[in-house]
């Protein structure tokens, strides 16, 4: 970011939520960049730049499709960039039907559903390469001996996508485009956003003047854009900017995901979630054909880009899970994992508590008694038989039972354990930032009394369930019975703490980053893994953090700040894949592989030496000695399928999708809708609200109504430098504890006056799920709106407090409700609707 | 042998309001809570923008300040925030008064106190242009800044400085901290940020106000109470700060009744403490020749 020459935050309060990280942005603004930020409120963050533009909070894909019909109505795109490095000269199908044509849906709904179908968003193609007579596939469990996979693959290739590069056709993707913004003018901003026209063209000047071959510029948004129920379509349309003006891959470009904490990266990666399994790798789904792992791999295996690596990746981790049990007889284990039959992520899963579905729960790293609609989710709890919560604290999710929490423990018949938690520093490990930059940490200090790791918790568990398993030969226990488990440390490396017990992590990141299980020796690229056993590797995107380097096992994780190797600093942790610190950096070189200036110059084709060099030693994110002027391989699998100017090596393509014809499920190009709950209908179009948004009509769940007057503010939920999340780890901390003591309400003079509040009151704010109460901070960092000539007030509120701790105070999520968006299931916390009074709430 | 003379250069145009300084200061230092009690009981909120501690104390040697400047319409729209500090004056009106010796200059050219030398007479409460020392009722003694003495000894910057991410604040010989301090103000003016100035020493900076209530007021760098060894870079005046405009040291005009002070230093015996200083500072000094 230091190289920017101009920073958007916007859905992001970088200077008060990325306190450190902030000193780049600080220091692209002395090297001359200009800062702007787009929110609500005006913030620390708002306070460092050289432009604040207030906005309406949930009508950002307005303000942004705004930007992209200013970029295309005044030619103002990077055309060399886009026309090679996008889609935009891809022809899609004609009977493709946009949302201007649909009143705000596009082609392929299904009313009944609340779905679309995705077979009129595709790319036209040329003929598919004829098709081999396959053997017919063995049974279940016996799927893939034998299989060679290359070929199975070669025989699914589609046909070369259709191209007009003089982009006149109707069906190129950027006639497509100019058509669906075309009515995203700066005056239909100004009237939905709330965003005076002045500054947001001043915006669109800044932007696309400093934007092309000598200068680039990045978007750094934050949960300000994914906590929306069109969440993945807002970051979508920075994308199109960012491909439209040449801001991808290059030094100071891009879209910056400042994470909600330090570990959420790692927590993907390393999967956390229902539907993903460590490296991204989609988990088996009964409703898809994944029945057999020949399902699973001809299903998940995209044939055109470098997902045709899936075999590999897949079956090195089954032998990572399963070790000396995974064989190519049994088809590596694959039948013995659980399948998923819908949404499991967290929303769904507590409406399902709700209805006494789930009798217990493994709670760690999380506080759902103060998480959206936090009333909901601690009645959801009181269903539950039993309770473990591991954390540093009794966190209000461990008390949800007592009567602080509005419980009558007498009523409330669940088990509790409280298990007290190792703090970072007590235990080693790793941490993977926001840039996929994996960082590991030794252990300083012992944990206090019974305090132990979560490492220690998990391990501990899991030889108590294979033990009691042990002479099980039920199929459902197999996965149980055949895990690898065997953690144990070394004594000389726990000699000097309290416990000789704790798992080394050190060897858990082997079994992730992979060996050759013939010898053990770490493997030091994901290229070396195979897809017929002889390798493991728990994910690949992690393969290399360890390396073999003259028969020693070096970590590459660690940071060696000693070692000045400039600003890439290729050797401050390991960033995967490969070390790349910048992705798609082949973009940052022309077609012919020159750079594009000297000024951004950073990957580059060296003719001479027939390589892709780096001026700062950054991984290539691409093929290394593939050359500029390669052609396209209509017949090769994987990245063969590309030429040597297509970037993106994870898309099918290996273009930048201005269209994306597969991966969200609500359109293929970002369109606006009205949040959830909203005081305006949509300006744009008859449908005011995402067709197929996530939401759950259950008890305890009321929305408030849309349009309507009894909850006519708009209200939006943030964090403080002072606290972090649920204040978990801050609140009981006495330093922080008093740098902000109690819950308030931001709002600007202007409504206190309407409502007569004076600063410091205590006033309670209402929606259909609840109230919360909070002292008023009166302030003119806050304004009034115009949305269509309307008065509309804004008001904000922190969510880190609770009924624990040092500083304790109301829940503000007792007031937000459960609906989402519909491709990861993110709640709406950052737009809805309220009412404000006041006085005390209890 | 002196060293060279220490201090921070606070450049408030880089603050991003976070408060790292004011925790790492209470870490290092090991200060508590300035009222748990207040916090528990719902009496700590100041809703005075983000400033919920208020001013410097015994427990906060470092206070960070909340300055929002918005017009009704927000067409001005301004939060200044600055970090604020015992300021290590050249003319320093606390170690003046001190009857003991508590207050001390130290060879990096802070200004110390002898914990074990306060009498808590707090007379330096009442000399400190700047509202810095602060009496501690559970000591009986005076609070404040120390500069990290005990860092400077193992010739590490202080703590405050070291926590902050957006390098507001600089840590280094005051020297360079001038030069440094010169250079952004000249970088600050080109870029149209006239209003750049120095609080602490003249550098020779002239500029204009250039938004809220003093807009188009002329502000130049000024020197104070002979000058700061934590001095300032601000953007509007400095009363806006909170701080004074023309400090003074109280005891310039309170001649005579210094001899009142002495006299009753003398009634009260603090002679001997007087000796036990002498003894000190010339361990001190011993001890600062062996190590430089």
């Amino acid at each position: 970011m230091q190289f920017s020459d101009w920073i958007v935050f916007m859905g992001s309060n970088m200077a008060e939520c990325h306190p450190v990280g902030f000193k780049w942005p600080m220091k692209a603004k002395a090297n001359g960049a200009t800062l702007i930020h787009v929110d609500p409120r005006f913030t620390r963050t708002s306070a460092m730049c050289d432009m604040y533009v207030p906005i309406r909070s949930g009508t950002d894909i307005v303000f942004l499709g705004g930007l992209v019909n200013y970029i295309l109505s005044e030619k103002k795109y990077f055309l060399e960039f886009m026309i090679n490095y996008t889609n935009a000269a891809t022809l899609i199908n004609a009977d493709f039907k946009d949302t201007e044509e649909g009143d705000g849906f596009f082609s392929g709904y299904d009313a009944k559903t609340r779905t679309y179908s995705n077979a009129t968003w595709q790319y036209q193609r040329g003929p598919a390469p004829a098709r081999v007579p396959e053997a017919p596939a063995g049974a279940q469990g016996q799927s893939v001996k034998g299989v060679n996979f290359a070929q199975l693959i070669a025989n699914r290739l589609p046909g070369v996508p259709k191209e007009d590069r003089s982009l006149q056709d109707p069906n190129t993707v950027f006639q497509i485009l100019k058509k669906h913004y075309a009515r995203y003018t700066p005056e239909m901003v100004e009237r939905i956003t709330g965003s005076p026209k002045e500054l947001f063209l001043k915006v669109a000047q800044v932007i696309t003047e400093n934007s092309g071959r000598d200068k680039t510029g990045v978007f750094t948004y934050a949960v300000g854009w994914t906590q929306h129920t069109t969440g993945v379509q807002l970051i979508r349309t920075a994308g199109l900017i960012q491909l439209l003006l040449g801001n991808v891959g290059r030094p100071g470009s891009g879209i910056k995901a400042l994470r909600g904490h330090a570990q959420v990266q790692g927590a993907t990666d390393i999967s956390t979630l229902y539907n993903a399994h460590p490296g991204y790798l989609n988990t088996p789904n009964a409703r898809r054909a994944h029945d057999t792992l020949r399902d699973y791999i001809l299903t998940e295996t995209q044939p055109t880009s470098f997902w045709s690596n899936t075999p590999a990746y897949v079956v090195s981790q089954l032998k990572a899970w399963f070790g000396e049990a995974a064989t190519a007889d049994n088809d590596y284990g694959y039948d013995w994992l659980p399948k998923i039959t819908g949404d499991h992520s967290h929303l769904p899963t507590f409406v399902e508590m709700s209805e006494g579905k789930i009798k217990g729960m493994i709670l760690t790293g999380q506080n759902p008694a103060t998480s959206i609609n936090s009333t909901f989710q601690r009645n959801a709890m009181r269903n539950l038989e039993w309770l473990v919560v591991l954390d540093l604290y009794e966190t209000e999710s461990a008390a949800f039972w007592k009567a602080v929490a509005g419980s009558d423990p007498a009523k409330v018949a669940t088990e509790v354990w409280f298990m007290p938690a190792a703090h970072i520093a007590e235990k080693d490990g790793t941490m993977t930032q926001t840039s996929r930059m994996i960082q590991w940490h030794d252990k300083a200090a012992d944990p206090p009394g019974q305090a132990r790791s979560d490492l220690y918790f998990w391990y501990a568990l899991g030889k108590k369930l294979k033990a009691r398993y042990a002479s099980s030969t039920a199929t459902k226990d197999l996965a149980i019975k055949h895990m690898t488990l065997d953690y144990d440390p070394d004594p000389a490396d726990v000699a000097e703490w309290k416990h000789k017990d704790e798992p080394s992590a050190l060897r858990i990141f082997k079994e992730i980053n992979g060996y050759e299980v013939a010898t053990g020796n770490v493997l030091n690229t994901f290229g070396a893994l195979t897809a017929d056993g002889k390798t493991a590797a728990g994910a690949w995107i992690y393969t290399g953090a360890l390396q073999l380097v003259d028969g020693k096992v070096v970590n590459r994780a660690r940071m060696t700040p000693g070692k000045n190797d400039g600003w890439v600093s290729p050797s401050w942790g390991w960033a995967w894949p490969g070390n790349r610190k910048q992705l798609y950096n082949r973009a940052s070189a022309d077609p012919d592989g020159n750079p594009w200036s000297e000024r951004k110059k950073y990957t580059y084709w060296d003719a001479t030496a027939k390589t892709w060099k780096n001026v700062g030693g950054d991984g290539i994110d691409f093929a290394p000695t593939k050359a500029p002027g390669a052609a396209a391989n209509p017949t090769g699998i994987g990245i063969a399928f590309h030429s040597g100017r297509d970037p993106f090596l994870l898309k099918t393509d290996g273009k930048g999708w201005l269209f994306a014809p597969i991966g969200t499920v609500d359109g293929p190009m970002p369109t606006h809708y009205e949040p959830w709950e909203s005081p305006v209908k949509n300006l744009l179009y008859k449908q005011d609200r995402n067709p197929v948004a996530k939401f759950w009509d259950v008890t305890g769940n009321k929305y408030n109504e849309f349009g309507g007057v009894q909850f006519p503010h708009v209200i939006t939920t943030y964090r403080l430098t002072e606290h972090h999340l649920s204040g978990a780890m801050t609140r009981w901390l006495p330093w922080l504890a008093e740098l902000m003591p109690d819950l308030f309400v931001e709002m600007p003079p202007e409504l206190a006056d309407e409502k007569g509040i004076a600063n410091g009151d205590f006033v309670t704010v209402t929606t259909e799920r609840g109230s919360t109460e909070a002292r008023a901070l009166v302030t003119r960092r806050l304004r009034p709106l115009t949305v269509d000539g309307k008065r509309v007030y804004q008001i904000g509120m922190p969510w880190h407090w609770g009924y624990m701790g040092i500083a304790t105070g109301d829940v503000a999520n007792n007031m937000t409700s459960l609906v989402a968006d519909p491709n990861v299931t993110i709640h709406e916390a950052k737009a809805f609707t309220a009412d404000i009074r006041k006085g005390r709430a209890r | 042998m002196a060293t060279a003379t220490k201090g921070m250069f606070v450049d408030t145009t880089l603050c991003t309001g976070c408060k790292a300084c004011q925790v790492a200061c209470k870490q290092w230092n090991e200060l508590p809570m300035d009222d748990e009690t207040a916090v528990r009981e719902h009496r700590a909120f100041t809703a005075n923008s983000y400033d919920n501690t208020g001013h410097l104390s015994a427990s906060n040697w470092r206070h960070v300040k909340f300055v929002e400047q918005f017009s009704e319409d927000r067409v001005d729209a301004r939060w200044l925030m600055m970090s604020d500090s015992c300021k290590h004056c050249e003319q320093a009106g606390c170690l003046e008064v001190c009857p003991t010796g508590a207050l001390y200059r130290t060879q990096h050219g802070s200004v110390d106190i002898h914990q074990d030398v306060c009498i808590g007479c707090r007379y330096c409460v009442g000399a400190c242009p700047f509202g810095v020392i602060d009496y501690n009722q559970r000591t009986g003694r005076v609070n404040k800044c120390i500069l990290c003495q005990d860092r400077l000894e193992d010739s590490q910057g202080t703590a405050c400085a070291k926590a902050c991410p957006t390098s507001s604040l600089t840590f280094g010989n005051v020297d360079d901290l001038k030069a440094m301090a010169a250079e952004r103000v000249r970088a600050l003016h080109a870029r149209g940020q006239t209003d750049a100035y120095i609080y602490g020493w003249d550098l020779g900076n002239r500029g204009t106000i250039t938004q809220g209530p003093n807009k188009g007021a002329a502000v130049a760098d000024m020197e104070v109470v002979g000058g700061l060894n934590v001095f300032y870079l601000l953007l509007d005046k400095p009363e806006v700060y909170s701080l004074p405009s023309s400090p003074q040291l109280p005891q310039r005009n309170m001649n005579p009744s210094a001899g009142v002070a002495l006299i009753s230093a003398a009634v009260l015996g603090v002679t001997g403490l007087a000796a036990f200083r002498r003894r000190r500072m010339e361990a001190v000094a011993a001890s600062s020749e062996v190590s430089s």
